[in-house]
């Protein structure tokens, strides 16, 4: 039989008795509707965060910090104390050192010992940068807080530019949340406004500094932060720093290492591991956000879970279906053979309609779920994840639509051949007889 | 002058096993030549339709062999086999085994389709063949939808399309009233004098044994008489009593 006489016949077969199909299909479109939903949410919320990460920082950033001591917490009675470990100033990062999970702040000889790690290109502290407020055209003032390792990435971008990596004016991207506070219409209004930023230095004297708008950030995961302009940034931690003793220098709670953008994964691990044999943490913006991307991943292979039994048990009702087919057309299939159609033949016409129940049931519940999809999707981020710029709950990629809809006709493949073998070992005589 | 087309050599065929076990031939040897028409006649459960089944290449003797043209069944692969039975063979069976919500055109060229030829030839094809059975304006037509007579005509186009050398046919009147029965077994005969097909009709009914060149009779898995080639029709005495009797108006 030739491939097109036998796809047809098979399709036509199927739909012969139409109310057995279109049950079984249902059970399948289920399944399928499932697995498309979670594999879209899936996808969403994966880019969601991938675009977090980027707007965290760039992919040859490594956060360093020094390994937390493990044997803290086992051990019996208070660390001894080491008059050389430095403290960290500043304030907010250290948490007072009592909690036992502390970092120990780095000092800048742990710096220089960063710095000289193969592979590693360059090593920036992270100083802590605590405005006071920010104000713009004499309006009104609001508190600021501040992303430290900002000036190394680039952010989800609502309106504007990024910052510049060697600029030399004051430049600063604000959230979206600022601009009402602050007086802008809206995000392109706000680009190349100026602000004014307020800071104390050490000794509690208020300075203020001029810097200009150049980008509008979207609202992220990570809360509405303002990403400061190294130029700007270099600026704040002078002032901060002004009439600080130098007995009372700060160590730093973290510092963040570039390293060759074209480094493969291997290079990356080797640094890490690098760093690890000498009491550091290494961990890229991808290790970092990787955490919660797992636990995202593990609610949605629970779903998966769920469709995939769904569709178990869909493809008993395709054994059941075919096996009640194979049974009504003994008879013919007998005849078939008789006329010199090969069993694998009839295994193929009855595997392959099969397959076709499972094409229309995963087709129609992908589709479906793309429809209804959307639309959930687009209701959710005008409303309950507003608060999400840029998150879309369901992103359907045509590549794992595709994907899910070949499992599918897969799975029902393999269930059609039960079935098939038995019409396919089907004696032509016992099935001419058979009455 | 003739070649023989179908051979059957010694051949036993037994069905089930132990107590169950059901001898329905015991060394049966016949030789069918090409362009005769022969019928198989006997009791039913005979083994007379075993006997037909074997030929027809669509069961395995347990001993002996069969021969088409001279060529061993069994040292044949399946796929020749297969190949065999769907370019030389045609079947007209009591039950018409037509697939009911298929059109008439599609049920009879349904051998062309197994043989894999083009779409284009399959309609050709299959309207000439409806056309020798006037059966043209039916084509399209649903198998279900026609009576006893046309659907055993539909039965006889689907069989002769493939241009077969052998037609098989297993009590091909039995579902047929008298007249119409009549008219399908004109066209069966017309088919062996004008295009030379080979006719293995299996039947208890005499007046159609009668009509063919030479009758195997079969009894209790042995063949009574058989004679070797053609013959002036002999009515079976035992075959007179066979079966439910078939009325003649």
């Amino acid at each position: 039989m030739r491939l097109v006489d036998l796809l047809r016949t098979a399709i036509s077969n199927s739909l012969r008795s139409k109310l057995r199909t279109s049950l079984t299909v249902i059970a399948i479109f289920v399944g399928a509707f499932t697995l498309t939903m979670t594999s879209a949410i899936g996808t969403g919320i994966t880019s969601y965060i991938g675009n977090q990460v980027a707007s965290f920082g760039a992919s040859d950033v490594l956060t360093v910090t020094r390994t937390a001591d493990d044997q803290l917490a086992s051990r019996d009675g208070p660390a001894p104390y080491d008059p050389d470990a430095p403290t960290l100033g500043g304030g907010g990062f250290g948490g007072g050192g009592g909690g036992g999970f502390a970092p120990t702040p780095l000092s800048d000889a742990d710096l220089g010992t960063i710095a000289a790690t193969p592979g590693i290109l360059t090593v920036d502290p992270i100083v802590p940068i605590m405005p006071s407020y920010i104000q713009h055209a004499g309006g009104e003032r609001f508190e600021l807080s501040v992303n430290a390792t900002a000036a190394l990435g680039r952010v989800d971008l609502a309106a504007g530019s990024q910052l510049s990596t060697d600029g030399t004016r004051n430049e600063i991207v604000l959230p979206t949340s600022y601009l009402d506070a602050l007086g802008f219409e809206n995000a392109e209004a706000a680009v190349g406004q100026g602000v004014i930023i307020g800071i104390t230095d050490y000794l509690g004297v208020m300075h203020e500094v001029e810097a200009v708008i150049v980008g509008v950030q979207n609202e992220s995961l990570f809360g509405s932060t303002a990403a400061l302009g190294r130029q700007l940034t270099d600026e704040l931690v002078a002032i901060a720093d002004t009439g600080r003793p130098e007995s009372l220098r700060q160590g730093y709670f973290a510092a963040t290492a570039t390293f060759d953008p074209d480094a493969g994964a291997e290079e990356v691990t080797a640094i890490k591991a690098h760093l690890a044999d000498q009491g550091f943490t290494a961990q890229t913006v991808a290790d970092q956000i990787g955490i919660l991307q797992t636990v995202i991943d593990g609610v949605i292979l629970i779903f998966n879970g769920f469709a995939v039994i769904a569709l178990l048990a869909a493809s008993f009702g395709i054994v059941n279906t075919l096996l009640m087919s194979v049974q009504e057309r003994t008879r013919e299939i007998g005849l078939m053979k008789a006329m010199g159609m090969s069993g694998r033949t009839v295994f193929a016409l009855f595997s392959v309609e099969a397959a076709f129940i499972g094409f229309l049931g995963s087709a129609i519940g992908a589709l479906v779920a793309i429809m209804i999809g959307t639309l959930i999707s687009g209701i959710l981020a005008d409303t309950v994840l507003s608060g999400l710029e840029g998150l879309q709950v369901m992103q359907f990629a045509p590549a794992s639509v595709a994907t899910i809809i070949l499992i599918v006709m897969a799975i029902a493949f393999f269930a059609g051949t039960l079935p098939a073998r038995r019409a396919s070992r089907q004696d032509p005589i016992d099935a001419l007889r058979y009455e | 002058m003739t070649d023989t087309i179908l051979e059957a050599r010694d051949i036993h065929k037994s069905y089930g096993r132990g107590p169950a076990r059901f001898e329905a031939l015991t060394g049966v040897s016949l030789r069918v030549e090409a362009g005769e028409s022969v019928a198989i006649v006997g009791k039913s459960g005979s083994g007379k339709s075993t006997l037909m089944h074997l030929l027809a290449l669509l069961d395995s003797p347990d001993q002996g062999a069969v021969a088409i043209e001279g060529k061993v069944a069994g040292e044949l692969s399946v796929r020749q086999v297969d190949r065999l039975r769907n370019t030389m063979f045609g079947f007209v069976f009591q039950q018409f085994f037509l697939i009911p919500s298929a059109s008439v055109l599609d049920n009879v060229i349904l051998p062309l389709k197994i043989a894999r030829v083009a779409p284009r030839e399959r309609h050709e094809r299959g309207m000439a063949v409806l056309r020798q059975l006037e059966l043209d304006d039916k084509a399209a037509n649903k198998a279900v939808n026609l009576s006893g007579g046309q659907k055993q005509r539909v039965v006889i186009a689907r069989a002769l399309i493939n241009e077969p050398r052998v037609i098989f046919a297993d009590e091909p009147t039995g579902n047929l009233d008298t007249a119409t029965g009549r008219l399908v077994e004109d066209i069966l005969f017309r088919l062996n004098r004008e295009q030379g097909i080979t006719l293995v009709i299996v039947t208890h009914d005499t007046d159609l044994a009668a009509r063919c060149d030479r009758q195997v009779i079969i009894r209790d898995g042995t063949l009574v008489a058989a004679p070797e080639g053609p013959l002036p029709p002999v009515v079976d005495p035992a075959a007179a009593h066979a079966g439910p009797a078939v009325t003649h108006a």
